[in-house]
């Protein structure tokens, strides 16, 4: 039986989770606004909520000064390059931890995640110098390893996850059919496991995107991403509230669509098998 | 052909040992059930034989061939999973195609098995479905369609029908036994229902805490038991056992008497006894006997008999008909 809730009670509630959820959106909406303004408007104190003078000026400034589409390309290809690269490696490895574990499959899926645990900085050093000296400074190989490999505890934890949730039998019937390892995972895993693979990808896609102590520690001109992109409009020599509104909106706009049209996937995923 | 040898196969997980040797010839076309109660190692053994489980130590050979240490794809056997283990994600279709075509099979010799396949299975109308769509019978006939499309070398059946309900399970059981008899393969069938053993089985392994206690035919199980466990496994009711001065009066530390080997008498008898209940199956009735010193009986009476709770009875054994076994549970012969 559901719990009894008064409607005056239940408006309370409603109306604090959508105050909530505004106070959260808010940053990202007064950037979109602040795009939207002469940089007079967007310094003006007390700050000119909606009635200001709208302009697109700061986009057109923008992209003629920088190269909107050079940046958003390389986030395109690091975000899915990093993902796709990742989930090579994450699928077999899940698949072998979820159906053939041994006695420290277990201990290895934490220290995977103790991994996640530790500041990406005391890495920065070592990390940068292996860099420099492979030539693999402002490269997008490079960058997109270090991604693939930021990601993967995690693209290996998910599938992991989603792979336990699979009949074993499965598999084995799909062995005594004449399938190698291969074509098992290929034709048998992979399909089963779409949903979670899905959510998975989702996932990976948008933290590549938006992940910026690493694309900018090792990334400068023909590699580097929207992050980079944004960060050159926070200039020592006076900040251009405007323009850097705009171009994080302009960085940002790509994955808030994706994310959107892929909520219900997302939810999906994150919470499948908590409920059978 | 297909053969089938277990030469010591040894199988531990860890310091668990699940069969500490087992041997055993299959023969070409035979009909072999392992049976025994649950966790006695019988799925376990068939895995092994299927190559989905490694052999810790002894010899697994295919039509003479070791193929101990070749993976599953290649022995040339098919499984029918408890589960079935369809692919949820292929139609009926692409199920039965699966293992032809990870053979590489040429398309047009595909779709004729398939269809050849379905049309034997009664499937034909439910190709392009999935198997969520099916019924649990239907499902059961889809894995063993994939199974018979390959032409493999033996079945191995892994408790197929225990997800049916009763009154399908005994269809599939007629069916399965046709299947034998039709193609003449090599199957070897793993189920914890006796009943199942004794009506399909050419022949009979009984597992124990990963031994082979016996291996025979039905009835050889049925009349010559080798010991206390078989006595007790085979045969529906259970076999009566009783032990003390009854059993040493045949010279036996326990002696056996089936429910069916037992006569009702008027007077005297071997054994008296009260009724405390009966079980009416038309056919045939059950009496549960307190026989005194010699514990509760089953006693199988005609389906007729009128003998109500409290009644005296007197039961009469047929000396050619009983059991004797030693202190080890051995049979006394």
């Amino acid at each position: 039986m559901a719990r009894a809730v008064s409607p005056r009670r239940r408006l309370f509630f409603t109306a604090l989770a959508w105050a909530i959820a505004f106070v959260i959106f808010f940053p990202i909406l007064w950037t979109v606004l602040t795009s939207f303004k002469s940089e007079g408007d967007a310094i003006e104190l007390p700050p000119k909520f909606l009635f200001f003078d709208w302009t697109l000026e700061n986009y057109a400034v923008v992209q003629q000064r920088s190269d909107y589409l050079k940046f958003a390309m390389n986030s395109v290809y690091l975000a899915l390059g990093s993902t796709l690269f990742a989930l090579v490696l994450a699928i077999p490895a899940a698949w072998a931890m979820a159906f053939a574990p041994g006695k420290r499959t277990k201990d290895i899926l934490m220290w995977m995640l103790s991994t996640k645990m530790m500041p990406p900085v005391g890495a920065l050093i070592p990390l940068y110098l292996i860099f420099r000296d492979l030539g693999l400074l402002d490269s997008r190989g490079g960058i997109i390893t270090v991604l693939m490999l930021l990601n993967l505890p995690i693209i290996i934890w998910m599938l992991y996850t989603y792979f336990k949730e699979i009949p074993g039998e499965i598999l084995e019937a799909s062995r005594m059919d004449g399938a190698s390892i291969g074509k098992e995972l290929l034709y048998v895993l992979a399909p089963m496991a779409v949903p979670g693979i899905a959510s998975t990808v989702l996932l990976n896609v948008i933290l590549a995107w938006n992940e910026a102590f690493w694309t900018l520690s090792l990334t400068t001109k023909d590699a580097a991403p929207l992050t980079q992109f944004i960060a050159s409009y926070s200039s020592p020599e006076g900040l251009f509230w405007a323009k850097l509104s705009a171009a994080s909106t302009m960085a940002i706009a790509p994955i808030l669509v994706l994310g959107w049209f892929a909520q219900k996937q997302l939810v999906r995923g994150l919470t499948f098998g908590a409920v059978k | 052909m297909g053969t089938i040898t277990l030469k010591n196969v040894r199988k531990a997980f860890g310091d668990a040992v699940i069969i500490p040797g087992a041997s055993l010839e299959i023969g070409h076309g035979e009909f072999v059930v392992f049976v025994g109660p649950s966790g006695c190692g019988k799925s376990t053994l068939l895995r092994l034989i299927a190559g989905l489980e490694d052999l810790t130590s002894g010899d697994i050979l295919i039509d003479g061939h070791n193929v101990s240490d070749v993976p599953p794809s290649k022995r040339g056997l098919s499984m029918v999973f408890q589960s079935y283990a369809l692919y949820p994600h292929m139609s009926v279709r692409n199920n039965i195609a699966f293992g032809l075509k990870m053979a590489g099979m040429p398309k047009d010799e595909i779709d004729a098995k398939v269809v050849k396949a379905a049309a034997t299975l009664n499937l034909t109308e439910y190709l392009d479905r999935k198997p969520r769509m099916l019924s649990g019978g239907q499902r059961q006939r889809v894995a063993i369609g994939r199974a018979i499309v390959r032409q493999p070398k033996g079945f191995l059946f892994d408790e197929p029908l225990s997800n049916l309900d009763a009154a399908l399970r005994v269809n599939m059981r007629v069916e399965i036994m046709q299947l034998h008899q039709d193609l003449g393969a090599t199957m070897v069938y793993v189920t914890h229902d006796q009943v199942e053993a004794m009506t399909m089985a050419d022949r009979i392994v009984v597992l124990n805490r990963g031994v082979i206690e016996q291996v025979g035919s039905p009835l050889e199980l049925y009349h010559k038991p080798q010991s206390i466990f078989v006595a007790g496994f085979i045969g529906s009711p259970k076999m009566n056992l009783v032990s003390g001065a009854n059993a040493q009066a045949f010279k036996a530390h326990t002696m056996g008497v089936r429910p069916e080997h037992m006569a009702i008498v008027g007077t005297g008898g071997d054994w008296q006894g009260t009724i405390l209940l009966t079980e009416h199956l038309g056919s045939d009735s059950f009496l549960h006997v307190d026989a005194g010193d010699a514990g509760r009986l089953t006693v199988r009476a005609p389906g007729d008999f009128g003998g109500k709770p409290g009644d005296a009875i007197a039961l009469k054994l047929d000396p050619a008909r009983i059991h004797r076994f030693d202190a080890a549970g051995k049979a006394l012969r």
